[in-house]
């Protein structure tokens, strides 16, 4: 076990040993570079302390099983919590599958053409659109053109558009880790392209892809500003139809049509009014996401770090 | 059947199955471009009944914003105002301190210092934005306004800086891989010239990393413009025609919000002036990830 007073001793040489060697300029940066790391990192610790101190005293069982209330002691995030969960079961079957497959085309059997060329543009600039135009997408084509309405259905295929971008260039960098030699060596056996692919590069890259996903999945889940604008409504007092059933076929579509709240969506409710009660159920709720979203990226980190301390090429 | 001939039929099969799982393929990958094609479309539908009954002089001239009052106007002005002077608050944070954090990260910080902060440093972009514009509101702008009295509870200025804190991750990370990506080389003929550390970085990595900064500071302000949860919640949301970061304003994606949380009827000119102006912010960011792109693929050439 090591001493306190010898911990700060070692950090202390380790950030700032190596510079009695450096010139006066040197070592004034190496101050100025600190601080300014510092600011982004002290910043985040302000934000979870102001939220901690607003919020955890709200959190407890009661806040998290009940409906929203116009009484700020017994409004809950059950509905939220439900909704959020039900968006992401949507978006995570809809955007793994085509991100996936729209990588492994881009990677495997995508010629050098113009029609590669236009993907792969357009999935740079896909990145770079904002999240709230494709909340405008979604309100024009999907809630009134294709007719879904404000449902779970429009509001995770909407997030799922959003995140595709994400999944398709983590997917496409993982494939680039994997040698050629796994490919060549597997069409020497005699395997075609889909079973080379099915067999060799998806398992292999597993872990790239499962990151990548977990990673665009905790930015979904936070994301806002696309579902207020296709009209998720904020005071939602029901659950939706629960997706499985105790008679067979066990599993029905009804909640896919029902309308939902999300999260961030009564974060921004209670942010905007007045009452400080409010704003405490705010806190708490940000307490919850932030909770949510930063385990996702906790997780990402460790299937990250196993997936490459297991494969060694 | 002779052995041979049912051995040709298996193969075609197999290579028919083969070609149908390449078209499926192709079509997901084909899927991206389809979203892309959507959004372009309801753009440019809902603009053009839009721009039926404003004319483009009107749109870009007037000095007000109000679709939704008796005595309407649009002027999208006041409301690119918002949008620029909150960019700029954010930049004005976000370039300086994330080209230091990244020059710093890759030129100064012992390697162990640097792989454990970066991902702290990451973890800024993972809070929601959301959280953002409470932390914002409720935490910056009461500090702010000990420093400059007078201050309103909404203002730019809050909101921008919090946004520029929430975009140095995105600005240092990509710098600073443009930074570590400079051959060694460069550096050392540097320090053989008797340069030291900070005058190699900034005279000689620097400039060689130019257009990989370039690419990460652009998609700094194609972040910032499109922004939304933060300046929604902290910026205020009425119009207001200034560039003083210090007053309230609506920027373009606040007022996108502002409306549809409203009960607008579908069709309605109010509806469609989203959509117009979510044209214009489209408009701006594909500019900004237009020279991006550009300058990431320069970057990519150089070494």
């Amino acid at each position: 076990m090591i001493s306190p007073k010898r911990l700060i001793q070692k950090v202390v040489t380790g950030l700032f040993g190596h510079m009695r060697h450096q010139s006066r300029q040197d070592q004034l940066f190496n101050v100025v570079g600190l601080a300014c790391t510092l600011v982004g990192i002290v910043t985040l610790g302000a934000l979870l302390i102001d939220l901690a101190v607003q919020g955890l005293g709200r959190i407890d069982w009661q806040f998290l099983t009940s409906f929203p209330s116009r009484h700020a002691a017994r409004a809950g995030i059950l509905s939220a919590i439900v909704g959020s969960m039900l968006i992401m079961l949507v978006t995570l079957f809809t955007a793994v599958p085509l991100g996936v497959a729209a990588a492994v085309y881009l990677e495997e059997y995508a010629r050098k053409n113009w029609i590669t060329t236009l993907i792969e543009i357009n999935i740079a600039n896909l990145a770079g659109v904002p999240s709230i135009i494709y909340g405008l997408m979604a309100l024009g084509l999907l809630v009134y053109y294709a007719g879904l309405g404000q449902s779970i259905l429009a509001g995770g295929l909407t997030l799922a558009f959003l995140i595709l971008p994400i999944v398709i260039v983590a997917t496409r960098e993982a494939l680039r880790a994997i040698p050629k030699d796994i490919r060549v060596g597997a069409f020497a056996l005699g395997s075609t392209k889909w079973q080379v692919v099915r067999y060799h590069l998806l398992p292999y890259s597993m872990g790239g892809i499962a990151t990548g996903v977990i990673i665009a999945m905790s930015r979904a889940i936070g994301e806002t500003a696309p579902l207020i604008l296709m009209g998720a409504l904020t005071f939602i007092a029901f659950l939706p139809p629960s997706p499985v059933q105790s008679d067979p076929p066990f599993v029905n579509a009804e909640w896919l049509d029902s309308p939902f709240t999300v999260l961030p969506i009564q974060m921004f409710n209670w942010v905007s009014r007045p009452d400080p009660a409010f704003l405490r159920n705010a806190a708490a709720t940000g307490l919850v996401l932030i909770a949510m979203t930063l385990s996702m990226n906790a997780v990402a980190l460790v299937v990250r770090h196993r997936s490459r301390r297991r494969i060694h090429w | 059947m002779t052995p041979v001939a049912s051995d040709m039929w298996i193969r075609a099969g197999k290579r028919f199955l083969e070609r149908c799982i390449e078209l499926l393929l192709l079509i997901a990958a084909l899927f991206s471009v389809a979203i892309t094609c959507g959004i372009v479309a309801i753009l440019i539908y809902e603009s053009s009944g839009f721009f039926a009954h404003v004319s483009l002089t009107e749109f870009f001239t007037d000095t007000q914003w109000t679709p939704l009052f008796a005595d309407a106007h649009y002027g999208i002005m006041s409301l690119v105002a918002g949008t620029l002077v909150t960019t700029c608050v954010a930049l004005a944070v976000a370039l300086p301190i994330g080209t230091i954090v990244a020059i710093y990260l890759s030129e100064f910080a012992p390697p162990l210092f640097r792989e454990t902060v970066k991902p702290i440093l990451e973890l800024l972009t993972a809070v929601p934005t959301v959280v953002y514009g409470y932390f914002a509101l409720l935490f910056v702008a009461p500090l702010l306004q000990r420093i400059i009295p007078g201050l309103p509870t909404f203002s730019m200025l809050s909101a921008g800086v919090v946004m520029g804190i929430m975009i140095i991750p995105y600005v240092s990370s990509l710098s600073e891989d443009a930074m570590r990506a400079v051959p060694k080389l460069l550096r050392e003929g540097s320090y053989a010239l008797g340069a030291n550390r900070l005058q190699t970085s900034i005279g000689v990595v620097f400039p060689a990393a130019l257009s990989g900064i370039g690419a990460a500071y652009i998609l700094g302000i194609s972040r910032a413009i499109g922004e939304t949860m933060i300046v929604a919640i902290a910026a205020g949301m009425q119009p207001n025609l200034t560039l003083d970061p210090r007053e309230p304003a609506a920027t373009i994606t606040a007022y996108i919000v502002q409306v549809s949380l409203g009960d607008l009827p579908h069709g309605s000119i109010g509806y469609q002036s989203i959509f117009a102006a979510g044209l214009v912010l489209f408009c701006m960011t594909l500019f900004f990830n237009v020279i991006g792109h550009v300058l990431r693929r320069r970057y990519r050439e150089a070494y």
